[in-house]
């Protein structure tokens, strides 16, 4: 059997260890794509707001590499911090100068969090972004008000003229996915302990709708969530039985081809990188060049069962 | 004798292919005066636009890069990152050079940051940029401090020796080897000697090797009292089979 090759396309590693990039390559993840998003207390400068997107990116797109992964990011402004005008006016005036930068792959996570006015005002101004500048958008819908808010962000891009098959619409669930693929978007799913998707769920979801246009990812951040979301997923899909092409397809294919309309992500950036590449930025995944299988363990584990720090 | 720019010009389009026209367009807008935003459009269509392949260049435009400005090494330059100073020094902006330079390196992603410190020797007005300089050395990522620190020779014309040192010593650490860095020979001072002794000698300390490159601006301090019984003490511990004369 190929070794398998997954990616993680939500994952704010920004708030991950070592340990995580350690594991998700030992376990196949090749590459991620770290969406903008809060960090889990509000920005009250714009200033900090820049220099995240500036971490993003740039530093984590350094250390992903260290470990042999790939990272991508997203660019906007969140719906939580859109409700802070003064701070959101500042962002929205830097967005731009961000959205062409090397690897941003769509404008997101941006949608709504409480639907209020000013969560409109931005969402909208940001898809109008996104199709000035030809990019995908990654949808964050909302915690409270799921499937109203769903709908809705839906209604919002279709105003404003952006083709569906540009969207990712995440976070959903068994309540909101039908109308997703039904309007053509793509449908993320986040296997998120407790609060979003449980991975046994998402192994119903798959045998019910297959694999087109479903979108498998962790969220991971600074909250209890697991950095191996997508190859555990994977791995119970194909012992529950799902066919590993629908396996390959939600857990690496899909991902490619959405956030590949961006131009920013390719296939040849972990199979064969630029010699420049290589370089500077990536020092190439071990699991590729050593041959060996994924092994999934968890983070830190190594680690842990060794006394001596050398 | 061609200037730098003009070298730099002469290499771009040349390899920009089918894109020829767009660069050339470009950099007539920059220099007339384009609004900044024109500028960031052009830093971030570059790589998208042109590629990002070697610069790939031979010996005689590497002797006619010398010649234009003294130290000036492109041997390892990508051809996006060239386009990027070609574009840079193209802009006629309305702020003074340091303060648009500032405003580029916030926001730059890693390919961005190490072309900029790449271009170094070509900026004018160098006093202005000593702060972003120090900004680029302190950075974690390896390949924009050896954007500076290799085949650079603005450390060498501008650091001060505190600077300098601690440039030769972060090397070191960030195992970047030190042939590469212009001025290693000219530059060394008995104060970054005696620092690479008590740096060779904590390294042993923990049980680790140090690399042999470390001895090269030491040596020529070796008669020196203080330095030469450092290299008596790693003689006797057995780091050491030979004093240097």
């Amino acid at each position: 059997m190929s070794r398998e090759m997954y990616i993680d396309p939500h994952a704010h590693m920004i708030s991950r260890t070592t340990d995580d990039y350690e594991a998700m390559a030992a376990a196949g993840v090749v590459a991620v794509i770290e969406p903008a998003f809060w960090v889990g207390q509000p920005r009250t400068f714009v200033g900090t707001y820049v220099d995240y997107l500036s971490s993003i990116v740039g530093w984590e797109r350094f250390r992903a590499g260290q470990f042999g992964i790939r990272h991508y990011c997203t660019i906007g402004l969140n719906s939580k911090e859109a409700n802070n005008e003064e701070l959101a006016e500042g962002v929205m005036e830097w967005l731009p100068r961000f959205a062409l930068k090397e690897g941003v792959v769509a404008i997101g996570e941006i949608g709504y969090d409480e639907q209020t006015p000013l969560e409109d005002r931005y969402f909208r101004a940001q898809i109008a972004l996104a199709v000035e500048l030809d990019l995908p958008v990654m949808v964050h819908t909302p915690h409270r008000d799921k499937k109203r808010g769903t709908s809705r962000s839906m209604d919002v891009c279709e105003e404003m003229g952006i083709d569906p098959s540009k969207v990712v619409i995440d976070h959903n669930n068994e309540e909101t996915v039908a109308e997703v693929l039904q309007r053509g978007f793509w449908a993320g799913f986040s296997i998120y302990p407790s609060t979003k998707m449980g991975n046994r769920r998402m192994v119903e979801l798959l045998k019910l709708y297959g694999g087109e246009r479903i979108i498998v990812d962790s969220a991971c951040d600074w909250g209890i969530s697991d950095s191996l979301g997508v190859p555990k997923t994977a791995r119970l899909a194909l012992e529950s039985g799902i066919a590993e092409e629908t396996v390959r397809a939600v857990c690496y294919g899909n991902a490619l081809a959405a956030y590949g309309q961006s131009g920013q992500i390719a296939e040849a950036d972990w199979l064969d990188p630029p010699a420049i590449d290589q370089r500077t930025l990536f020092e190439g995944n071990s699991v590729l060049r050593g041959g060996r299988e994924p092994v999934i363990e968890a983070p830190g584990a190594a680690r842990r069962g060794k006394l001596e720090i050398e | 004798m061609t200037t730098a720019i003009g070298l730099l010009g002469d290499w771009v389009l040349a390899r920009a292919g089918a894109e020829r026209g767009w660069v050339e367009a470009s950099l007539a807008e920059l220099a007339a005066g384009a609004p900044e935003r024109a500028l960031h459009i052009f830093l971030g269509l570059a790589p998208r636009r042109l590629g990002k392949g070697d610069l790939a260049l031979d010996a005689a435009a590497l002797a006619a890069a010398e010649a234009a400005r003294p130290g000036w090494r492109p041997g390892g330059w990508s051809l996006d990152g060239a386009a990027r100073v070609l574009g840079l020094l193209s802009f006629r902006g309305s702020r003074p050079f340091a303060e648009t330079f500032k405003d580029l390196r916030r926001t730059a992603d890693v390919a961005e940051m190490i072309a900029l410190y790449r271009g170094l020797p070509l900026y004018p007005g160098p006093e202005a940029l000593d702060f972003e300089v120090g900004e680029g050395l302190r950075s974690n990522l390896r390949p924009v401090f050896e954007a500076i620190a290799h085949d650079n020779p603005w450390p060498r014309d501008h650091f001060d020796q505190h600077r300098w040192n601690h440039m030769v010593l972060k090397a070191l650490f960030v195992d970047s080897p030190l042939a590469p860095i212009i001025g290693l020979d000219e530059r060394a001072n008995p104060e970054l000697a005696r620092i690479l002794i008590d740096y060779a000698e904590e390294r042993w300390a923990a049980g680790r090797p140090v690399t042999p490159e470390l001895w090269r601006p030491v040596k020529p301090f070796a008669a020196l009292p203080e330095i030469r019984a450092g290299l008596e003490r790693a003689r006797a511990s057995g780091h050491m089979e030979e004093l240097p004369a």
